[in-house]
């Protein structure tokens, strides 16, 4: 018995691409799991895991690293990745299959569920209780903890981000890379990805990796008055965030929304100004270091949960901060 | 002629203060209302405005007791031209349930003479935020099946579905019959006209029995999680404030 783990890869962004946070996460967590050790298992990464990846596994305890080298792979396609972690399962003999709670990993997850005919239970924040196996996970947009059992022969689950810190293993392990082959048929390939496209202006990596965000909400007023909080932006070398209203009456695109169906960012500061701070939206916010409100409302949620607040209307604190900044 | 089946739940409106019942087994929408989620409305969306380029036709349908009408009469108004409820108490049903009444559905449609090229769900229900259903079904009617869609075209009995990522957009083309479930973000809800509303009212809501034994959603408790205890320090009113928030920037290390 033992616990296998589907990762991914951040962005390469500059350097050698490694394991995402999520990814490391769900490695953590997944130890807090009984049994004979934690698996991994690689999909759509052409050719050998590089250093990076291999250190991270031995820091997070991996045993074995299984990956498919499969050309036909690279591009993602849910149902065959499904069935490269169906063949790591059926190699490892894992009683418990883990991923992040991302749009690959649950989607990914959720074949592999449906493959088994077994429940999945989506973003797992943590485990109530090992024998019969209780979990507690996110639902209504992460403001209810649904506590449900997960028992039978195969547990799939997808941990939410940030319900553990990536920690390393007591017992570094070296870890053994081992190929799995699967024979994919054609159907296991309909729905693979044929293209991507990059997003004109920019990409939601640079929300999500932004030190600094300038929250605008609502209370903004209009598609026409963004300057202040984009000047501060720029000012303070960071990027505008924005809330779901703000995308749904057309005001902004959706790549720069922050919340539960949006980017999950963590900058060093965010300065949510206009918003009033509903749990969904907080989802996506709640790991900046420092949250800095600007409102109308001395009582919005916002504001009680920032750890710092200005009560006023944004349309007078920017420009005054933006003088002030020089 | 294309064809779509849209699958709505009725939901608890979510963004406010969430409460439990009593028995604290369910979340209590009376006060704050019942809706569908944005991810599902804009499925209704891309669905009839793909029946409405070929001249097929959109039918809604919800698994639910007789209250989920509601739902489904509000996606007639902006555009649906059929209306189907499993008769069934969602809460009972766990995802794999719900999958297998859809199915199901389907199927019984399907003899009777009415198939759908195209099925669309939400990525994921507003409550119970399964991320689940729609892969199911596909599994369950054999289908190739893309998640997060957020626009869709059809031409020449294909489909090209669009999804967002961190960089850009993910392109897939998928052969009728499909499923796609749909996350927000690509297009507009639409909003009903007075035509609509009149034609929602009069629409006829056909009703099946679930065709399934549920085996249930696994559920032993729900908690609502207490608000962190506030620790916020007011820096100041109005432009009054300026002087002070700037000093805290600074000190934060965030002012080049
Ligand atoms: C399933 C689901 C998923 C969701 N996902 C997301 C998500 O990913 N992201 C998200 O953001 N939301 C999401 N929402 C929506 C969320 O519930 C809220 O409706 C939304 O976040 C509110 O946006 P807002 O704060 O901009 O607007 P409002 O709630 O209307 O708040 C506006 C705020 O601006 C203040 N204000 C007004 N004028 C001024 C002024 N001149 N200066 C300063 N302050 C002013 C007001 O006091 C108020 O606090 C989701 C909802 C559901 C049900
Ligand atoms: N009771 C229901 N009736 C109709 N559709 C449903 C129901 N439950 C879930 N769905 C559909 O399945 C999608 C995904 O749900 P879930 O997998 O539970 O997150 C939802 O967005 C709906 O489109």
């Amino acid at each position: 018995m033992s616990v296998l783990v589907l990762v991914e890869m951040e962005d390469p962004g500059q350097g050698e691409a490694g394991l995402s946070v999520v990814a490391e996460e769900t490695l953590t967590f997944a130890r807090g799991l009984p049994g004979e050790g934690v698996h991994a298992v690689l999909v759509g990464q052409v050719g050998q895991p590089g250093e990076r990846v291999l250190a991270q596994c031995r820091e997070q305890g991996v045993r074995t690293l299984f990956v498919s080298t499969d050309a036909q792979l690279e591009r993602y396609a849910a149902l065959a990745w499904a069935r490269v972690v169906d063949a790591g399962l059926q190699v490892s003999g894992a009683a418990y299959l883990l991923g992040g709670g991302t749009p690959c990993g649950n989607e990914v997850l959720a074949h592999v569920a449906a493959i088994h005919d077994v429940p999945m239970a989506a973003n797992v924040v943590h485990i109530v209780q090992l024998d019969p196996l209780e979990v507690e996970r996110q639902v209504v947009g992460g403001a209810v903890l649904e506590r449900i059992g997960l028992g039978g022969q195969l547990a799939v689950a997808s941990v939410a981000g940030h319900a553990v810190a990536p920690a390393p293993s007591a017992e570094p392990t070296q870890p053994t890379v081992e190929q799995v082959a699967v024979e994919l048929t054609p159907a296991d390939l309909v729905a693979q990805v044929r293209r991507s496209e990059a997003r004109e202006g920019g990409d939601t990596s640079a929300l999500a990796g932004a030190s600094v965000v300038v929250g605008v909400g609502r209370g903004v007023g209009g598609a026409d008055r963004f300057a202040a909080a984009e000047a501060l932006a720029e000012r303070l070398g960071g990027s505008v965030g924005v809330s779901r209203v703000v995308t749904s009456l057309g005001w902004r695109p959706h790549h720069e929304q922050v919340g539960q169906t949006g980017s999950r960012i963590s900058p060093d500061l965010y300065l949510a100004c206009g918003i009033s701070g509903a749990i969904q939206h907080w989802a996506g916010c709640s790991s900046s270091r420092t949250i800095i409100a600007v409102n109308t409302d001395e009582e919005a949620p916002m504001v009680t949960k920032a750890r710092y607040a200005v009560i006023g209307d944004m349309h007078e604190v920017l420009p005054a901060l933006l003088d002030e900044l020089g | 002629m294309t064809d779509v089946l849209v699958c709505v739940k009725r939901v608890p409106d979510a963004s406010g203060e969430v409460v439990l019942n009593e028995a604290g087994d369910a979340v209590d929408g009376r006060y704050a209302g019942y809706t569908m989620s944005e991810h599902e409305e804009c499925a209704v969306a891309i669905a009839v405005e793909i029946a409405g380029e070929s001249g097929g036709e959109v039918t809604v349908l919800s698994l639910g007791q007789e209250d989920c009408v509601e739902q489904l009469r509000a996606a007639v108004a902006v555009g649906a031209h059929a209306a189907v409820r499993i008769d069934a108490q969602a809460d009972g049903f766990g995802p794999g349930d719900v999958a297998a009444a859809i199915a199901s559905a389907v199927r019984e449609k399907e003899a009777g003479g009415t198939s759908y090229d195209l099925v669309l769900l939400g990525n994921d229900a507003a409550d119970t935020g399964d991320h689940q259903v729609g892969i199911r079904l596909a599994h369950l009617l054999a289908r190739p099946v893309v998640a997060g869609a957020q626009t869709i075209t059809v031409a020449e009995g294909r489909a090209e579905v669009r999804a967002g990522t961190a960089t850009g957009t993910v392109v897939y083309e998928l052969p009728l019959p499909a499923v796609a479930t749909v996350l927000e973000g690509g297009v507009q809800p639409r909003y009903p006209a007075i035509t609509g509303r009149m034609r929602a009212r009069k629409t006829p809501i056909e009703v099946l029995a679930p065709g399934v034994e549920p085996r249930g959603n696994g559920r032993l408790g729900l908690r609502v999680l207490p608000p962190p205890e506030s620790q916020v320090e007011v820096l100041g009113h109005g432009t009054g404030a300026a002087v002070r928030l700037a000093q805290v920037l600074r000190e934060l290390g965030v002012v080049r």
